[in-house]
């Protein structure tokens, strides 16, 4: 079977630099930073009191306000992540100017929206009524609103998709994961349109405190947050976290065209691979990132010299960046000194589950307007490196064809390409 | 209107989003208010809560209406 061709045909965000796709891609071009000392809760206790947090506000102001996505009565009964899906698949929706009509165009149309560790705000909240009222105070909204398929679930009810409705958990690589088995679905002639991505609402005393349990979070920038986030450099102890969702309406190529579609890119590869190594630490060679890669440019039909910019996993964690670095300078070969690499978690943090989706998009949009998003905080890479990892500052690339990776706990690791159309 | 039946009708207004001058005593949570069989079940929690009784699942079942909410809480609170 002849596998059919998948483009995007648009975008939808929300992040801690902003609730729509132009507003964030400004600040992240500008080299800002999400991160702040999170104060909604106490965190004297907490070995890592800072996180990126979405700006709340109007929409007009390119801020996040949920109830021009939700109705106010659904949303008290969901975690966020569900509401931060909501806004990031309608704004998807409308900028691709796609509206499932028909009963055709519905049952051919749907959604594929993961989260890598779903509503544990809510099911915190809900231990601690358990604990203190009893079983008959917990909320028949529980498990739905907590449930990581029901992001999908919302989404398909809101807009009428009645075809493939699925989800990913896979941690941190979730979100590509997502894209990438959507344009499969497509590929495979399942669905002629798909809302795809990824949203995480992590940011509570639970995840914060689990997380650094890991040793995986930052926690020498307490006073500094801005810094704290800094992929590559020889100070960084540790991700931040972020909050929010993003999403891509992918779309089979011909039905794009018949109704005169915008089209920012193809996804013309899709690669997975596991490490089988370790739960929570990356495998020290890289293999699986390496391979995740390779994969993704096979199934593109490209060379790695074809690879103009890489959208790293890039964590700001002390052992992940360098694994990465390595295995994208072996991958590339001769061709290392002509790649353009950057981290944009210095910018928005590291949003889990989300974070594969967002960088998808800032991948497509550095397609888009051939601009390769700076890692910001990196003043003293190290280790050396052929690769321009494009420290602090935006650098206008003609970029054609653009890499995103992505690798989880567990050992999970993806990697997808997009391609400009010709 | 008793006491009883605002600190109901206000139960229902927040927890439905509706207009409290919909929340008629002939009101059907589920015709007229918008709610689903979720909802319902949330509803009478609220009541619980509130009013710090137990309404046993039978009971909660026949309470379709604010009018059949604000009966059974005065006599229930009684």
């Amino acid at each position: 079977m002849k596998l059919r061709r998948v483009v995007v045909t648009g975008l939808g965000i929300v992040s801690p630099l902003g609730a729509n796709v132009e507003t964030v891609w400004k600040n992240i071009l500008d080299g800002k930073s999400g991160a702040k000392k999170v104060d909604e809760f106490d965190v004297s206790d907490l070995a890592c009191q800072i996180a990126c947090r979405i700006p709340l506000g109007d929409t007009a102001d390119g801020h996040f306000n949920p109830d021009d996505w939700m109705d106010v009565k659904e949303q008290r009964k969901v975690d966020p992540f569900i509401v931060y899906a909501m806004a990031a698949a309608g704004q998807a929706l409308q900028d691709s100017g796609f509206e499932a009509k028909t009963d055709e165009q519905k049952e051919r149309a749907g959604v594929l929206i993961g989260s890598g560790i779903g509503g544990v705000g809510g099911i915190y909240d809900a231990s601690i009524t358990l604990a203190e009222k009893g079983p008959r105070r917990i909320s028949p909204f529980f498990i739905p609103g907590r449930l990581i398929n029901l992001a999908s679930g919302y989404v398909s009810i809101r807009h009428g998709l009645k075809g493939p409705n699925h989800s990913v958990v896979t941690a941190c690589s979730t979100g590509a994961h997502a894209i990438g088995d959507a344009a499969r679905l497509i590929a495979l002639d399942d669905a002629d349109v798909m809302v795809a991505g990824g949203a995480e609402s992590p940011v509570n005393r639970l995840s914060l405190a689990g997380f650094a349990a890991c040793r995986a979070l930052s926690t020498g920038f307490n006073d500094d947050p801005q810094r704290a986030s800094r992929p590559y450099d020889k100070d960084r102890d540790g991700f931040v976290m972020g909050e929010g969702a993003g999403t891509v309406i992918l779309e089979e190529y011909e039905h794009a065209k018949a109704r005169g579609a915008k089209i920012y890119g193809e996804v013309v590869g899709y690669g997975l691979s596991g490490d089988a190594h370790h739960i929570t630490a990356p495998a020290e060679d890289g293999n699986g990132g390496y391979r995740s890669m390779q994969a993704a440019i096979k199934r593109a039909g490209l060379d790695v010299s074809d690879i103009d910019y890489v959208n790293a996993h890039g964590t700001s964690t002390p052992l992940g960046d360098e694994i990465e670095l390595g295995a994208v300078t072996r991958l590339m070969g001769d061709h290392a000194k002509n790649v353009t690499m950057s981290s944009t978690k210095s910018a928005v943090g590291h949003l889990l589950g989300a974070a594969g989706a967002v960088e998808a998009i800032f991948s497509v949009l550095a397609m888009r307007d051939n601009m390769a998003p700076p890692t910001i905080n990196l003043d003293n890479p190290s280790v050396e490196t052929e690769i321009d990892l494009v420290p602090n500052k935006a650098k206008a690339k003609e970029i054609n064809v653009a890499l995103s990776n992505s690798f989880g706990f567990g050992g999970t690791n993806a990697s997808l390409v997009f391609k400009k159309l010709n | 209107m008793s006491d009883i039946a605002d600190r109901v009708r206000k139960i229902v207004v927040e927890h439905l989003n509706v207009d409290a001058d919909k929340v008629t005593e002939k009101a059907s949570f589920i015709d007229d208010l918008g709610a689903d069989s979720l909802d319902q079940v949330e509803l009478v929690m609220a009541f619980e809560e509130e009013f710090s009784v137990e309404i046993p699942d039978d009971a909660a079942e026949s309470i379709q209406t604010f009018g059949d909410a604000v009966s059974f809480l005065e006599k229930a609170v009684k």
